[in-house]
Protein backbone atom coordinates (compact mmCIF):
# COMPACT_ATOMS: atom_id res chain seq x y z
CA UNK A 1 0.00 0.00 0.00
CA UNK A 2 1.27 3.42 -0.82
CA UNK A 3 1.67 5.72 2.09
CA UNK A 4 0.06 9.06 1.54
CA UNK A 5 1.76 11.78 3.45
CA UNK A 6 0.90 15.41 3.24
CA UNK A 7 4.12 17.14 4.05
CA UNK A 8 3.63 20.51 5.61
CA UNK A 9 7.11 21.61 4.72
CA UNK A 10 6.72 20.74 1.09
CA UNK A 11 4.13 23.46 0.97
CA UNK A 12 6.49 26.22 1.97
CA UNK A 13 7.15 27.30 -1.54
CA UNK A 14 8.17 30.85 -0.69
CA UNK A 15 10.89 29.79 1.70
CA UNK A 16 12.13 27.11 -0.71
CA UNK A 17 12.28 29.57 -3.56
CA UNK A 18 14.27 32.03 -1.47
CA UNK A 19 16.64 29.26 -0.37
CA UNK A 20 17.30 27.90 -3.83
CA UNK A 21 17.34 31.17 -5.78
CA UNK A 22 21.01 32.14 -5.22
CA UNK A 23 22.06 28.65 -6.22
CA UNK A 24 20.15 28.84 -9.49
CA UNK A 25 21.79 32.18 -10.16
CA UNK A 26 25.20 30.53 -9.83
CA UNK A 27 24.16 27.45 -11.76
CA UNK A 28 22.90 29.52 -14.68
CA UNK A 29 25.28 32.42 -14.84
CA UNK A 30 28.53 30.66 -13.90
CA UNK A 31 28.02 27.06 -15.07
CA UNK A 32 25.39 26.70 -17.78
CA UNK A 33 25.71 30.05 -19.55
CA UNK A 34 29.52 29.80 -19.80
CA UNK A 35 29.22 26.36 -21.37
CA UNK A 36 26.55 27.62 -23.75
CA UNK A 37 28.69 30.61 -24.74
CA UNK A 38 31.69 28.34 -25.16
CA UNK A 39 29.73 26.11 -27.56
CA UNK A 40 28.39 29.10 -29.50
CA UNK A 41 31.74 30.85 -29.73
CA UNK A 42 33.35 27.70 -31.08
CA UNK A 43 31.14 28.11 -34.17
CA UNK A 44 31.87 31.77 -34.67
CA UNK A 45 34.39 33.42 -36.88
CA UNK A 46 35.61 36.91 -36.48
CA UNK A 47 36.62 39.49 -33.99
CA UNK A 48 35.88 38.23 -30.51
CA UNK A 49 35.79 41.79 -29.25
CA UNK A 50 33.08 42.79 -31.66
CA UNK A 51 29.99 40.65 -31.27
CA UNK A 52 28.31 42.14 -34.35
CA UNK A 53 30.90 41.20 -36.91
CA UNK A 54 30.77 37.47 -36.67
CA UNK A 55 29.56 34.68 -38.85
CA UNK A 56 28.81 31.02 -38.43
CA UNK A 57 31.60 28.61 -39.27
CA UNK A 58 33.07 25.17 -38.72
CA UNK A 59 36.50 26.63 -39.30
CA UNK A 60 37.67 26.17 -35.71
CA UNK A 61 36.90 22.47 -35.82
CA UNK A 62 38.32 21.94 -39.30
CA UNK A 63 41.47 23.82 -38.35
CA UNK A 64 42.01 21.54 -35.42
CA UNK A 65 41.64 18.35 -37.43
CA UNK A 66 43.83 19.83 -40.14
CA UNK A 67 46.63 20.61 -37.72
CA UNK A 68 49.01 17.68 -37.45
CA UNK A 69 50.82 19.07 -34.43
CA UNK A 70 47.60 19.35 -32.48
CA UNK A 71 46.39 15.89 -33.40
CA UNK A 72 49.78 14.53 -32.43
CA UNK A 73 49.58 16.37 -29.08
CA UNK A 74 46.15 14.96 -28.44
CA UNK A 75 47.31 11.45 -29.26
CA UNK A 76 50.32 11.90 -27.03
CA UNK A 77 48.16 13.12 -24.12
CA UNK A 78 45.91 10.11 -24.48
CA UNK A 79 48.93 7.80 -24.63
CA UNK A 80 50.43 9.30 -21.45
CA UNK A 81 47.08 9.10 -19.69
CA UNK A 82 46.76 5.48 -20.74
CA UNK A 83 50.20 4.60 -19.35
CA UNK A 84 49.33 6.44 -16.15
CA UNK A 85 46.02 4.60 -15.82
CA UNK A 86 47.73 1.25 -16.28
CA UNK A 87 50.47 1.98 -13.77
CA UNK A 88 48.05 3.37 -11.15
CA UNK A 89 45.93 0.26 -11.64
CA UNK A 90 48.88 -2.11 -11.33
CA UNK A 91 50.02 -0.42 -8.12
CA UNK A 92 46.63 0.70 -6.82
CA UNK A 93 44.77 -2.59 -7.01
CA UNK A 94 47.21 -4.67 -4.92
CA UNK A 95 47.59 -1.70 -2.59
CA UNK A 96 43.83 -1.46 -2.00
CA UNK A 97 43.64 -5.24 -1.62
CA UNK A 98 46.46 -5.36 0.93
CA UNK A 99 44.96 -2.49 2.89
CA UNK A 100 41.71 -4.44 3.32
CA UNK A 101 43.75 -7.29 4.80
CA UNK A 102 45.08 -5.20 7.69
CA UNK A 103 43.39 -4.44 11.05
CA UNK A 104 40.51 -1.96 11.06
CA UNK A 105 42.43 0.76 12.87
CA UNK A 106 45.45 0.30 10.57
CA UNK A 107 43.12 0.47 7.57
CA UNK A 108 41.81 3.83 8.73
CA UNK A 109 45.37 5.11 9.08
CA UNK A 110 46.54 3.74 5.71
CA UNK A 111 43.54 5.20 3.90
CA UNK A 112 44.11 8.52 5.63
CA UNK A 113 47.75 8.46 4.50
CA UNK A 114 46.68 7.69 0.93
CA UNK A 115 44.24 10.58 0.80
CA UNK A 116 46.28 13.09 2.81
CA UNK A 117 48.48 14.25 -0.10
CA UNK A 118 45.34 15.15 -2.05
CA UNK A 119 44.89 18.05 0.38
CA UNK A 120 48.23 19.52 -0.60
CA UNK A 121 48.49 21.88 -3.50
CA UNK A 122 49.19 20.14 -6.83
CA UNK A 123 51.83 22.66 -7.94
CA UNK A 124 53.70 22.19 -4.67
CA UNK A 125 53.53 18.40 -4.92
CA UNK A 126 54.82 18.55 -8.48
CA UNK A 127 57.74 20.77 -7.47
CA UNK A 128 58.52 18.29 -4.68
CA UNK A 129 58.44 15.45 -7.22
CA UNK A 130 60.78 17.32 -9.49
CA UNK A 131 63.24 17.88 -6.68
CA UNK A 132 63.23 14.26 -5.57
CA UNK A 133 63.83 13.08 -9.14
CA UNK A 134 66.70 15.55 -9.41
CA UNK A 135 68.07 14.19 -6.17
CA UNK A 136 67.79 10.48 -6.88
CA UNK A 137 67.63 9.77 -10.61
CA UNK A 138 68.25 13.02 -12.50
CA UNK A 139 68.71 11.08 -15.73
CA UNK A 140 64.97 10.43 -16.11
CA UNK A 141 64.00 14.08 -15.74
CA UNK A 142 62.37 15.48 -18.89
CA UNK A 143 61.37 12.06 -20.17
CA UNK A 144 58.07 10.24 -20.47
CA UNK A 145 59.18 8.05 -17.56
CA UNK A 146 59.37 11.06 -15.26
CA UNK A 147 55.96 12.28 -16.41
CA UNK A 148 54.28 8.91 -15.94
CA UNK A 149 55.98 8.56 -12.54
CA UNK A 150 54.70 11.99 -11.52
CA UNK A 151 51.19 11.39 -12.87
CA UNK A 152 51.03 8.00 -11.14
CA UNK A 153 52.21 9.55 -7.91
CA UNK A 154 49.56 12.26 -8.03
CA UNK A 155 46.62 10.17 -9.27
CA UNK A 156 47.20 6.98 -7.28
CA UNK A 157 44.68 7.92 -4.54
CA UNK A 158 41.92 8.27 -7.15
CA UNK A 159 42.50 4.64 -8.13
CA UNK A 160 42.99 3.21 -4.64
CA UNK A 161 39.99 4.79 -2.92
CA UNK A 162 37.16 3.47 -5.14
CA UNK A 163 38.75 0.00 -5.35
CA UNK A 164 39.24 -0.11 -1.58
CA UNK A 165 35.63 0.95 -0.99
CA UNK A 166 34.26 -1.77 -3.22
CA UNK A 167 36.60 -4.48 -1.89
CA UNK A 168 35.35 -3.72 1.63
CA UNK A 169 31.78 -4.24 0.52
CA UNK A 170 32.39 -7.74 -0.82
CA UNK A 171 30.64 -10.27 1.40
CA UNK A 172 33.34 -12.44 3.01
CA UNK A 173 30.88 -15.36 3.00
CA UNK A 174 31.23 -15.50 -0.78
CA UNK A 175 34.98 -16.06 -0.49
CA UNK A 176 34.49 -18.63 2.24
CA UNK A 177 31.92 -20.39 0.10
CA UNK A 178 34.38 -20.47 -2.79
CA UNK A 179 37.05 -21.94 -0.50
CA UNK A 180 34.60 -24.49 0.89
CA UNK A 181 33.74 -25.53 -2.62
CA UNK A 182 37.38 -26.29 -3.26
CA UNK A 183 38.68 -23.12 -4.85
CA UNK A 184 42.24 -22.22 -3.95
CA UNK A 185 42.87 -18.72 -2.62
CA UNK A 186 44.10 -17.62 -6.01
CA UNK A 187 41.13 -19.09 -7.87
CA UNK A 188 38.75 -17.53 -5.34
CA UNK A 189 40.40 -14.17 -5.96
CA UNK A 190 40.20 -14.59 -9.72
CA UNK A 191 36.63 -15.83 -9.86
CA UNK A 192 34.99 -14.01 -6.95
CA UNK A 193 36.85 -10.95 -5.74
CA UNK A 194 38.16 -9.63 -9.04
CA UNK A 195 34.83 -9.67 -10.93
CA UNK A 196 32.98 -8.16 -7.98
CA UNK A 197 35.49 -5.35 -7.68
CA UNK A 198 35.31 -4.33 -11.35
CA UNK A 199 32.89 -1.41 -10.81
CA UNK A 200 35.44 0.11 -8.42
CA UNK A 201 38.17 -0.42 -11.00
CA UNK A 202 36.00 1.29 -13.63
CA UNK A 203 35.38 4.37 -11.53
CA UNK A 204 39.06 4.44 -10.65
CA UNK A 205 39.96 4.38 -14.34
CA UNK A 206 37.54 7.23 -15.08
CA UNK A 207 38.89 9.27 -12.18
CA UNK A 208 42.49 8.84 -13.28
CA UNK A 209 42.36 8.86 -17.06
CA UNK A 210 40.62 12.18 -17.75
CA UNK A 211 42.47 14.38 -15.27
CA UNK A 212 45.74 12.74 -16.38
CA UNK A 213 45.00 13.48 -20.03
CA UNK A 214 44.26 17.15 -19.42
CA UNK A 215 46.70 18.12 -16.70
CA UNK A 216 48.76 21.21 -17.31
CA UNK A 217 51.10 21.28 -14.34
CA UNK A 218 52.82 17.89 -14.14
CA UNK A 219 54.18 17.74 -17.71
CA UNK A 220 55.32 21.38 -17.45
CA UNK A 221 57.61 20.56 -14.55
CA UNK A 222 58.63 16.97 -15.30
CA UNK A 223 58.45 16.80 -19.08
CA UNK A 224 60.76 18.07 -21.76
CA UNK A 225 58.74 20.95 -23.20
CA UNK A 226 56.25 18.40 -24.46
CA UNK A 227 53.22 19.69 -26.21
CA UNK A 228 49.97 18.24 -24.82
CA UNK A 229 46.23 18.98 -24.93
CA UNK A 230 46.46 21.31 -21.94
CA UNK A 231 49.24 23.27 -23.62
CA UNK A 232 47.28 23.63 -26.84
CA UNK A 233 44.28 25.08 -25.03
CA UNK A 234 46.53 27.34 -22.97
CA UNK A 235 48.48 28.51 -26.01
CA UNK A 236 45.51 29.05 -28.30
CA UNK A 237 43.19 30.85 -25.91
CA UNK A 238 45.51 32.70 -23.57
CA UNK A 239 48.59 33.44 -25.61
CA UNK A 240 47.00 34.07 -28.99
CA UNK A 241 43.59 35.14 -27.67
CA UNK A 242 41.62 33.04 -30.12
CA UNK A 243 38.67 32.25 -27.87
CA UNK A 244 36.60 30.41 -30.48
CA UNK A 245 39.45 28.08 -31.36
CA UNK A 246 40.19 27.33 -27.71
CA UNK A 247 36.51 26.65 -27.12
CA UNK A 248 36.33 24.30 -30.12
CA UNK A 249 39.29 22.29 -28.82
CA UNK A 250 37.74 22.09 -25.35
CA UNK A 251 34.51 20.81 -26.93
CA UNK A 252 36.29 18.20 -29.04
CA UNK A 253 38.00 17.10 -25.85
CA UNK A 254 34.73 16.78 -23.93
CA UNK A 255 33.14 14.83 -26.77
CA UNK A 256 36.05 12.37 -26.82
CA UNK A 257 35.80 12.02 -23.05
CA UNK A 258 32.05 11.47 -23.09
CA UNK A 259 32.39 8.85 -25.81
CA UNK A 260 35.06 7.01 -23.84
CA UNK A 261 32.99 7.24 -20.69
CA UNK A 262 30.01 5.71 -22.46
CA UNK A 263 32.15 2.87 -23.77
CA UNK A 264 33.55 2.18 -20.31
CA UNK A 265 30.08 2.26 -18.77
CA UNK A 266 28.75 -0.12 -21.40
CA UNK A 267 31.57 -2.59 -20.82
CA UNK A 268 30.91 -2.27 -17.12
CA UNK A 269 27.21 -3.03 -17.53
CA UNK A 270 27.90 -6.03 -19.72
CA UNK A 271 30.30 -7.47 -17.16
CA UNK A 272 27.83 -6.78 -14.38
CA UNK A 273 25.09 -8.74 -16.10
CA UNK A 274 27.38 -11.62 -16.78
CA UNK A 275 28.07 -12.18 -13.12
CA UNK A 276 24.66 -11.48 -11.70
CA UNK B 1 53.37 -15.58 7.19
CA UNK B 2 55.38 -15.23 4.02
CA UNK B 3 52.50 -13.43 2.43
CA UNK B 4 52.35 -10.97 5.30
CA UNK B 5 56.00 -10.08 4.83
CA UNK B 6 55.44 -9.50 1.13
CA UNK B 7 52.39 -7.40 1.90
CA UNK B 8 54.16 -5.26 4.48
CA UNK B 9 57.18 -4.71 2.26
CA UNK B 10 54.90 -3.68 -0.60
CA UNK B 11 52.95 -1.27 1.62
CA UNK B 12 56.18 0.12 3.05
CA UNK B 13 57.70 0.79 -0.37
CA UNK B 14 54.59 2.43 -1.81
CA UNK B 15 53.96 4.63 1.22
CA UNK B 16 57.65 5.48 1.32
CA UNK B 17 57.59 6.57 -2.32
CA UNK B 18 54.37 8.48 -1.71
CA UNK B 19 55.83 10.56 1.12
CA UNK B 20 59.46 10.75 0.06
CA UNK B 21 59.09 13.93 -2.07
CA UNK B 22 57.24 15.84 0.63
CA UNK B 23 59.62 14.75 3.38
CA UNK B 24 62.67 15.60 1.31
CA UNK B 25 61.17 18.98 0.48
CA UNK B 26 60.63 19.73 4.16
CA UNK B 27 64.20 18.67 4.98
CA UNK B 28 65.67 20.85 2.25
CA UNK B 29 63.62 23.83 3.45
CA UNK B 30 66.04 23.92 6.40
CA UNK B 31 69.07 23.81 4.13
CA UNK B 32 71.59 26.59 4.57
CA UNK B 33 72.67 26.63 0.94
CA UNK B 34 70.87 27.18 -2.30
CA UNK B 35 70.86 23.57 -3.49
CA UNK B 36 68.19 20.91 -3.65
CA UNK B 37 70.69 18.10 -3.86
CA UNK B 38 73.29 18.97 -1.25
CA UNK B 39 72.48 19.64 2.36
CA UNK B 40 74.77 22.18 4.03
CA UNK B 41 73.74 22.88 7.59
CA UNK B 42 70.51 23.57 9.43
CA UNK B 43 69.15 27.05 8.88
CA UNK B 44 65.89 28.96 9.00
CA UNK B 45 66.98 31.58 6.52
CA UNK B 46 64.54 30.54 3.80
CA UNK B 47 61.67 30.96 6.23
CA UNK B 48 62.86 34.44 7.06
CA UNK B 49 63.27 35.20 3.37
CA UNK B 50 59.78 33.85 2.68
CA UNK B 51 58.13 36.17 5.20
CA UNK B 52 60.09 39.09 3.82
CA UNK B 53 59.11 38.34 0.22
CA UNK B 54 56.19 40.63 -0.43
CA UNK B 55 54.90 38.98 -3.59
CA UNK B 56 54.81 35.51 -2.12
CA UNK B 57 53.13 36.72 1.06
CA UNK B 58 50.61 38.58 -1.09
CA UNK B 59 49.84 35.36 -3.00
CA UNK B 60 49.38 33.48 0.28
CA UNK B 61 47.05 36.17 1.57
CA UNK B 62 44.99 36.17 -1.64
CA UNK B 63 44.72 32.37 -1.51
CA UNK B 64 43.51 32.36 2.09
CA UNK B 65 41.08 35.26 1.68
CA UNK B 66 39.57 33.88 -1.52
CA UNK B 67 39.31 30.41 0.01
CA UNK B 68 37.56 31.72 3.13
CA UNK B 69 35.08 33.95 1.28
CA UNK B 70 34.28 31.40 -1.43
CA UNK B 71 33.88 28.65 1.18
CA UNK B 72 31.45 30.71 3.26
CA UNK B 73 29.38 31.75 0.24
CA UNK B 74 29.32 28.36 -1.48
CA UNK B 75 28.59 26.50 1.76
CA UNK B 76 25.64 28.73 2.64
CA UNK B 77 24.21 28.76 -0.88
CA UNK B 78 24.84 25.05 -1.44
CA UNK B 79 23.37 23.96 1.89
CA UNK B 80 20.17 25.97 1.50
CA UNK B 81 19.83 24.81 -2.09
CA UNK B 82 20.28 21.15 -1.07
CA UNK B 83 17.50 21.53 1.50
CA UNK B 84 15.16 23.27 -0.92
CA UNK B 85 15.96 20.82 -3.74
CA UNK B 86 14.94 17.85 -1.60
CA UNK B 87 11.41 19.25 -1.52
CA UNK B 88 11.15 20.06 -5.20
CA UNK B 89 9.35 18.13 -7.90
CA UNK B 90 11.28 15.10 -9.08
CA UNK B 91 11.80 16.23 -12.68
CA UNK B 92 13.17 19.63 -11.76
CA UNK B 93 15.28 18.14 -8.99
CA UNK B 94 16.87 15.53 -11.23
CA UNK B 95 17.54 18.08 -13.95
CA UNK B 96 19.18 20.39 -11.44
CA UNK B 97 21.33 17.63 -9.99
CA UNK B 98 22.40 16.66 -13.51
CA UNK B 99 23.42 20.22 -14.31
CA UNK B 100 25.14 20.38 -10.95
CA UNK B 101 27.32 17.43 -11.93
CA UNK B 102 28.63 19.05 -15.11
CA UNK B 103 31.57 20.86 -13.47
CA UNK B 104 32.21 17.85 -11.21
CA UNK B 105 32.62 15.45 -14.14
CA UNK B 106 34.21 17.86 -16.61
CA UNK B 107 37.98 18.11 -16.57
CA UNK B 108 38.97 21.34 -14.83
CA UNK B 109 40.44 22.80 -17.97
CA UNK B 110 37.03 22.80 -19.66
CA UNK B 111 35.41 24.64 -16.77
CA UNK B 112 38.37 27.01 -16.91
CA UNK B 113 37.92 27.70 -20.63
CA UNK B 114 34.17 28.21 -20.27
CA UNK B 115 34.70 30.83 -17.55
CA UNK B 116 37.55 32.37 -19.52
CA UNK B 117 35.22 32.75 -22.51
CA UNK B 118 32.40 34.12 -20.32
CA UNK B 119 34.54 36.80 -18.70
CA UNK B 120 36.09 37.59 -22.08
CA UNK B 121 32.80 38.07 -23.91
CA UNK B 122 31.22 40.21 -21.19
CA UNK B 123 34.53 42.06 -20.83
CA UNK B 124 34.63 41.58 -17.09
CA UNK B 125 38.14 42.66 -16.07
CA UNK B 126 40.15 39.74 -14.75
CA UNK B 127 41.28 39.93 -11.15
CA UNK B 128 40.08 39.30 -7.62
CA UNK B 129 36.40 39.35 -8.56
CA UNK B 130 36.70 36.83 -11.40
CA UNK B 131 38.80 34.55 -9.20
CA UNK B 132 36.25 34.69 -6.41
CA UNK B 133 33.30 34.11 -8.77
CA UNK B 134 35.08 31.16 -10.40
CA UNK B 135 35.86 29.60 -7.03
CA UNK B 136 32.25 29.96 -5.91
CA UNK B 137 31.18 28.41 -9.20
CA UNK B 138 33.28 25.26 -8.86
CA UNK B 139 32.86 24.84 -5.07
CA UNK B 140 29.09 25.09 -4.81
CA UNK B 141 28.39 21.86 -6.77
CA UNK B 142 30.68 19.95 -4.39
CA UNK B 143 28.81 21.35 -1.37
CA UNK B 144 25.55 20.18 -2.96
CA UNK B 145 26.81 16.65 -3.62
CA UNK B 146 28.09 16.42 -0.05
CA UNK B 147 25.06 17.87 1.73
CA UNK B 148 22.18 16.69 -0.45
CA UNK B 149 22.46 12.92 0.34
CA UNK B 150 22.35 13.76 4.05
CA UNK B 151 19.28 15.98 3.58
CA UNK B 152 17.27 13.28 1.81
CA UNK B 153 18.19 10.76 4.50
CA UNK B 154 16.48 12.90 7.18
CA UNK B 155 13.25 11.76 8.76
CA UNK B 156 10.53 14.11 7.38
CA UNK B 157 8.38 13.39 10.44
CA UNK B 158 10.70 15.52 12.55
CA UNK B 159 10.10 18.61 10.43
CA UNK B 160 6.39 17.85 10.34
CA UNK B 161 6.36 17.48 14.11
CA UNK B 162 8.09 20.84 14.44
CA UNK B 163 5.51 22.60 12.32
CA UNK B 164 2.69 20.78 14.13
CA UNK B 165 4.07 22.18 17.33
CA UNK B 166 3.88 25.66 15.90
CA UNK B 167 7.35 26.27 14.47
CA UNK B 168 7.48 28.62 11.51
CA UNK B 169 9.15 27.23 8.36
CA UNK B 170 12.21 29.33 9.15
CA UNK B 171 12.38 27.97 12.71
CA UNK B 172 12.02 24.43 11.40
CA UNK B 173 14.94 25.09 9.10
CA UNK B 174 17.27 26.54 11.71
CA UNK B 175 16.26 24.46 14.73
CA UNK B 176 15.43 21.09 13.20
CA UNK B 177 17.00 20.61 9.78
CA UNK B 178 20.35 22.43 10.07
CA UNK B 179 21.45 20.81 13.36
CA UNK B 180 20.86 17.37 11.86
CA UNK B 181 23.04 18.01 8.81
CA UNK B 182 25.83 19.86 10.65
CA UNK B 183 28.46 17.20 9.95
CA UNK B 184 27.70 17.09 6.22
CA UNK B 185 27.86 20.89 6.04
CA UNK B 186 31.27 20.75 7.71
CA UNK B 187 32.47 18.15 5.21
CA UNK B 188 31.14 20.23 2.30
CA UNK B 189 32.88 23.33 3.63
CA UNK B 190 36.16 21.41 4.02
CA UNK B 191 35.98 20.23 0.42
CA UNK B 192 35.12 23.72 -0.80
CA UNK B 193 38.03 25.22 1.14
CA UNK B 194 40.58 22.71 -0.15
CA UNK B 195 39.33 22.99 -3.72
CA UNK B 196 39.73 26.74 -3.56
CA UNK B 197 43.05 26.69 -1.70
CA UNK B 198 44.61 24.22 -4.15
CA UNK B 199 43.10 25.44 -7.38
CA UNK B 200 45.48 26.16 -10.18
CA UNK B 201 43.96 25.69 -13.66
CA UNK B 202 40.77 27.69 -13.19
CA UNK B 203 42.44 30.51 -11.25
CA UNK B 204 45.13 30.65 -13.92
CA UNK B 205 42.64 31.12 -16.76
CA UNK B 206 40.46 33.68 -14.99
CA UNK B 207 43.26 35.90 -13.68
CA UNK B 208 45.81 35.68 -16.48
CA UNK B 209 47.39 39.01 -17.26
CA UNK B 210 45.80 40.76 -14.28
CA UNK B 211 48.77 40.49 -11.95
CA UNK B 212 46.52 38.89 -9.33
CA UNK B 213 47.75 35.47 -8.28
CA UNK B 214 47.19 32.82 -5.67
CA UNK B 215 49.89 30.45 -4.43
CA UNK B 216 49.51 28.00 -7.33
CA UNK B 217 49.49 30.54 -10.13
CA UNK B 218 52.34 32.47 -8.52
CA UNK B 219 54.52 29.36 -8.30
CA UNK B 220 53.60 28.52 -11.87
CA UNK B 221 54.76 31.90 -13.12
CA UNK B 222 58.13 31.24 -11.49
CA UNK B 223 58.25 28.19 -13.79
CA UNK B 224 61.35 26.19 -13.21
CA UNK B 225 63.41 28.76 -11.37
CA UNK B 226 65.15 27.37 -8.30
CA UNK B 227 63.78 29.06 -5.23
CA UNK B 228 64.25 27.51 -1.78
CA UNK B 229 61.60 29.88 -0.38
CA UNK B 230 59.09 27.68 -2.19
CA UNK B 231 60.27 24.77 -0.04
CA UNK B 232 59.76 26.79 3.11
CA UNK B 233 56.26 27.77 2.03
CA UNK B 234 55.42 24.17 1.08
CA UNK B 235 56.75 22.88 4.38
CA UNK B 236 54.51 25.31 6.25
CA UNK B 237 51.45 24.28 4.21
CA UNK B 238 52.23 20.59 4.79
CA UNK B 239 52.61 21.29 8.50
CA UNK B 240 49.17 22.92 8.73
CA UNK B 241 47.51 20.12 6.74
CA UNK B 242 49.40 17.48 8.72
CA UNK B 243 48.24 18.98 12.02
CA UNK B 244 44.65 19.15 10.83
CA UNK B 245 44.68 15.53 9.65
CA UNK B 246 46.37 14.27 12.82
CA UNK B 247 43.80 16.16 14.86
CA UNK B 248 40.96 14.58 12.89
CA UNK B 249 42.46 11.13 13.24
CA UNK B 250 43.11 11.24 16.96
CA UNK B 251 40.33 13.48 18.20
CA UNK B 252 37.29 13.04 16.02
CA UNK B 253 38.26 9.66 14.51
CA UNK B 254 37.75 7.55 17.66
CA UNK B 255 34.62 9.53 18.49
CA UNK B 256 33.13 8.78 15.11
CA UNK B 257 33.94 5.09 15.43
CA UNK B 258 32.35 5.09 18.88
CA UNK B 259 29.23 6.77 17.54
CA UNK B 260 28.96 4.27 14.70
CA UNK B 261 29.33 1.42 17.16
CA UNK B 262 26.57 2.84 19.34
CA UNK B 263 24.34 3.05 16.30
CA UNK B 264 25.12 -0.50 15.27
Amino acid sequence: MKKVRISKNGGNKTLNTILVFPYYMILFSLILVPIFIMVVSSFLRGDSNNLFQVSLTFENYLNFFGNEDYLYAMGRSIWLALLTTISTLLIGYPLAYFITKTKTRTQALLILLISAPMWINLVIRTIALKQIIELIIPSILKTNTAMVFGLTHVFLPFMVLPIYTILLKIDSNLIEAANDLGASKFVAFLKVILPLSLPGVMSGILMVFFPAATTLVIPKYLGNNVFLIGDIIERVSILSGNIGYGAAIAIILSIIMMAMMLVVKRVDKFKGEEYE
Amino acid sequence: MNKNIFRNVFLFIIYGLLYLPIISMIIFSFNSNNSFTRFGSFSLKWYVALFRHEKMMQAVLVTIVVAIISTIISTIIGTFAAIALSKQKKVLRNLTLMANNIPVINPEIITAISLFVLFGIFQIPKGYLTMLLAHIAFSTPYVIITVYPKVISLDPNLSDAASDLGATPFQTLTKVILPQIKVAIGAGAAIAFTMSFDDFVISYFVTIGSGVSNISTYLYTLKRAIDPKVNALSALICLVIGLKITYDYFISGPKKIKKERLKG
